[in-house]
């Protein structure tokens, strides 16, 4: 951790007005990354980790209400005029988005929506950014890289497309690039695959990546840190290998518990974590796990504990009955 | 795309049989005779009877449409029996003022209707928005004959600026030319910009929660890139498609407003014919006209096709 | 918004209306002007009014006055009269036309989209045909030859509505006929008539009645547009668009006679335009609001 901070989210809150009532996606958030390393954000569908990723993005719909501070670079996104964030976006801050079919402009060609970001923001002129474009198509593994820059997205498969959004990404040698489930609408084949490629550019461009996850497989052995949410909090954070070896957090340890696993015996019932996460417009009192929480007492219901750091150097997380380190090893 | 477009063509002529049956079926609707109709009060019924031979009223009606649609695929629409000019040679000389009207018109409704619609839809729910959206609604309920007369009323007669009536050829004089077409054209595309603007507004407005476009700005590109670029180009089929759909309605307005101004267009020559009782160029212009209408309508499908990477390239 | 170019975008009935929807204030004020044009409309003959065709050649283009509350026309008619009586024939029209369209697509419709098959691919084939010509122009005619009368004028204008009310109501049978009720109801043994009546019809007259009301609207500008050019409703019988026809001859001295029955003519569109959208709103559940 010796590695000057390049981003740092400090008391994110991001609020929705909707029909039923305020809606808090993210509640008091605090995460850090620095310049080259890589951060996994983890939770189940509806944790707020792609409003979190908005929130950086500064992409939130309009009427979503943000407080807080995201520090990039040295610069609070927040306060930042609208010109300068958008010479930041493509430029060092970039993103790749859950579903290929629909992050690619369908009426556009693929050299156009990738020679359009080189354009605005490194001057280049239409030759020099065409060689570009044609090397980094190269680089993210697509074959014929020349002609696909005549295509429109429909031509090519899922995992094509995510690998043309990941061109875009990485155009502009990005400082920070975040990840928002770029594997989850793609083939079991191709999955790993993409988060290969991943992997290998971030460490060769020395790039900074956040990449979010449902699947807590996904980030170990690709990810430094991790950060656990749900209901909008960060529950869980701690070096990705202090945390496989240790989790305390039970809502992590029945996330992990979630996965298949490569070596259960045939027609083995898949262990789902039971219950449903919290209405967000229905924020409890205590932990928002509890409901859910094997381990769960009195005092869980109704206080809600704080993310606070214990253990090894790192490692934070929010519970009243963390996990033992001998009766979570086999999970 | 090209098997497409065969079988487009394919469809085109069994609609263009029926619009010849309706056409020739709408004009035996007429009660009583044509010959009666052509020789008026001094009819005698040996005139008659000689008139019917000649144009061969006395035979049965599928023998009278095909001999019709014989002659009309020869080039042969008839021959108006008041100034004895040909159907087509009536038809060409004043098709060229209906079409610059309505290309005119539709020009100006999409120079109106396309920014406005990009404005409401980048600021959707705003103040300017709330306006544009009501007057256009409001708009929506003026009849083109309605607003023809209003410009009249205002550029015309009040403030004197523009003539009311009349019409220059553009090859004569260009500038007066347009100086007498300027109000009809206004006239229509009063009446088209309005849906063009809704229509376009929704849908820009859809498009605007499109992924592509939350990508388009994390790419840091500019809004006017955005907006023109990334959210029209997918819309632009909408605009074709409302363009088309409006032609009908266009083709209509072109009527009154040509009628309003006294444009010598083929609407003018539509309601004159009627107004005469000039059955046979009456008959003709229909048919013309809804071939016409028939072929507009395929270019359409063909452009939108063309426009659409996903019909090109056949995966539609 | 010349012609009869009926609404394309077809709106399907998901659910009845959302029940305690704020309507507007505008709503209501277009409620209240359609009741007081049906009144008049309805009442012109017990009304204290001067006769519509009585001429006064001492009296033409007067101005307002006691006597006549609207002025005279340029033959001296009472104008308040001739609008009145003219608000009769555009609603005449304007409603009856589109029963005719509401009936007949509305059957069409809902046959074709439960029934499916050759017979919807008959139905939807033979109203391509009568939407191959330009409406305005098949109006025009249909009535140049058939001669004009009230009578021709809404039977024209009625078959013009067909092919729009049958999109419609297709459209509406097609997703109500995979919806649980009726598959129950098929399920259950019910013959076709009783699905047909009891379980499709009530849930596609919601969405019909809205594009109804839109309809009505364009009628009466379709009616205006061809007694406007003088092939609509044969005179001396007035109507809004030959009222507006007739002013045009007299902008310069009296605009008052083509813009009195104009606005008349608007407000009423307006009204079964605001209407029609707001109950069109109210049944599609895939738009909000205006």
């Amino acid at each position: 951790m010796t590695e000057s901070t390049l981003l740092s989210v400090e008391d994110v809150i991001v609020d929705l007005p909707t029909p039923r009532g305020n809606l808090r996606a993210v509640d008091h958030v605090d995460l850090t990354v620095g310049a080259g390393r890589t951060l996994g954000v983890v939770g189940e569908s509806g944790c707020g980790k792609t409003m979190l990723s908005r929130a950086i993005l500064q992409l939130l719909p309009k009427k979503a209400k943000l407080s807080g501070r995201v520090m990039f670079d040295g610069q609070d996104l927040l306060q930042l005029s609208p010109e300068k964030l958008r010479k930041l976006r493509g430029r060092s801050l970039a993103v790749v988005f859950q579903d290929p079919m629909t992050s690619l402009n369908p009426v556009l060609t693929i050299g156009t929506q990738l020679i359009e970001t080189l354009q605005e923001h490194l001057e280049l002129d239409m030759v020099a950014a065409t060689k570009r474009s044609i090397e980094l198509l190269a680089a993210v593994g697509i074959p014929a890289p020349e002609q696909r820059l005549m295509q429109y997205p429909h031509q090519l498969s899922g995992g094509m497309r995510q690998r043309v959004a990941i061109a875009i990404a990485l155009s502009c040698e990005p400082k920070l690039l975040i990840a928002d489930e770029p594997t989850t609408a793609l083939d079991v084949t191709i999955q790993a695959q993409i988060l290969d490629l991943l992997a290998r550019e971030q460490r060769r461009r020395h790039m900074a990546m956040i990449l979010i996850t449902h699947d807590l497989g996904v980030v170990a052995g690709r990810t430094d840190e991790v950060a656990v949410m749900y209901a909008g909090r960060v529950v869980e954070r701690a070096p990705t290998p202090a945390l496989f070896k240790k989790m305390r957090m039970p809502y992590t340890e029945a996330l992990l518990a979630a996965l298949p696993k490569i070596d259960a015996a045939p027609h083995t019932p898949l262990p789902a974590i039971s219950g449903r996460p919290p209405d967000p417009t229905r924020p409890l009192k205590g932990c928002s796990f509890s409901p859910r929480c094997r381990y769960a007492w009195a005092q869980c219901h109704v206080e809600k504990p704080r993310l606070e750091e214990a253990d090894s150097p790192g490692h934070q997380f929010a519970c009243f009955r963390p996990i033992d380190a001998s009766a979570s090893a086999g999970a | 795309m090209l098997g497409f477009v065969a079988r487009r063509l394919l469809y085109l002529v069994p609609v263009l049989i029926a619009v010849s049956l309706l056409t020739f079926l709408i004009a035996s609707l007429l009660p009583g005779d044509l010959a009666y109709t052509i020789l008026g009060d001094q009819a005698t019924p040996e005139k008659v009877a000689a008139l019917r031979q000649e144009m061969g009223l006395d035979q049965p009606i599928w023998v009278r449409y095909f001999g019709w649609l014989g002659n009309i695929l020869q080039g042969d629409l008839g021959r108006s029996f008041r100034t004895g000019q040909t159907v087509l040679q009536a038809v060409t000389e004043r098709l060229p003022i209906s079409l610059e009207l309505m290309v005119l018109a539709q020009v100006i409704a999409l120079a109106i209707g396309v920014p406005l619609a990009i404005i409401c839809a980048a600021r959707s729910g705003g103040s300017f928005d709330r306006f544009m959206t009501g007057t256009a609604f409001g708009m929506l309920s003026v009849p083109t004959f309605l607003s023809a007369i209003l410009l009249i009323y205002l550029f015309a007669v009040e403030l004197r600026w523009l003539p009311a009536t009349g019409y220059v050829p553009f090859g004569e004089d260009p500038a007066k030319n347009l100086r007498f077409m300027v109000l009809p054209a206004l006239t229509l595309a009063l009446a088209e910009w309005p849906g063009i603007m809704r229509v376009l507004r929704s849908d820009m407005i859809a498009t605007l929660q499109e992924d592509y476009i939350a990508l388009a700005k994390a790419k840091g590109l500019k809004a006017s890139r955005i907006l023109f670029v990334h959210a029209l180009k997918p819309s632009s089929l909408t605009l074709v498609t409302i363009t088309g759909i409006n032609i009908g309605r266009l083709i209509g307005g072109a009527v009154i407003v040509e009628t309003v101004f006294a444009l010598p267009g083929i609407g003018r020559l539509l309601v004159g014919a009627i107004t005469t009782r000039d059955l046979i160029i009456l008959q003709g212009v229909v048919l013309l006209v809804g071939a016409g209408f028939v072929l507009i309508n395929f270019i359409v499908d063909m452009l939108y096709a063309m426009l659409d990477p996903r019909i090109r390239h056949g995966h539609a | 918004m010349a012609t009869l170019e009926l609404g394309i975008d077809a709106s399907v009935a998901e659910v009845p209306a959302r029940r305690g929807r704020r309507l507007g204030p505008l709503f209501w004020m277009a409620i209240v002007w359609m009741m007081f044009v049906f009144t008049v409309a309805i009442f012109a003959d017990v009304l204290p009014l001067p006769s519509p065709t009585d001429m006064d050649m001492l009296e033409k283009r007067a101005p307002f006055s006691a006597e006549h509350w609207l002025g005279t026309d340029g033959l001296g008619r009472d104008e308040l009269a001739r609008v009145i009586y003219g608000a009769r024939i555009s609603l005449i029209v304007g409603l009856f036309a589109p029963i005719i369209g509401l009936t007949f697509g509305g059957a069409l419709g809902i046959l074709a989209g439960y029934f499916r098959g050759r017979f919807e691919s008959v139905v939807v084939g033979s109203m391509d045909v009568l939407l191959a010509f330009p409406p305005l122009i098949l109006a025009l005619a249909v009535t140049a030859y058939l001669g004009q009368s009230i009578l021709h004028l809404t039977f024209i204008l009625g078959l013009l509505g067909v092919p729009a009310f049958m999109r419609v109501a297709r459209a509406a049978t097609l997703t109500l006929a995979r919806r649980e009720f009726v598959i129950a109801a098929q399920a259950l043994g019910a013959t076709h008539t009783r699905i047909l009546l009891r379980e499709l019809l009530p849930n596609v007259m919601l969405p019909l009645f809205a594009f109804f009301l839109l309809a009505v609207a364009i009628t009466i500008v379709a009616e205006g547009s061809l007694s406007f050019l003088g092939l609509g409703v044969p005179p001396p019988i007035s109507s809004w668009g030959s009222m507006i026809g007739e002013g045009r001859e007299s902008l310069e001295m009296a605009p008052r006679l083509a813009f009195i029955p104009a606005i008349a003519m608007f407000l009423t569109v307006l009204s079964f335009n605001l209407v029609g959208d707001t109950l069109r709103a109210l049944t599609d559940p895939r738009q909000g609001a205006l």
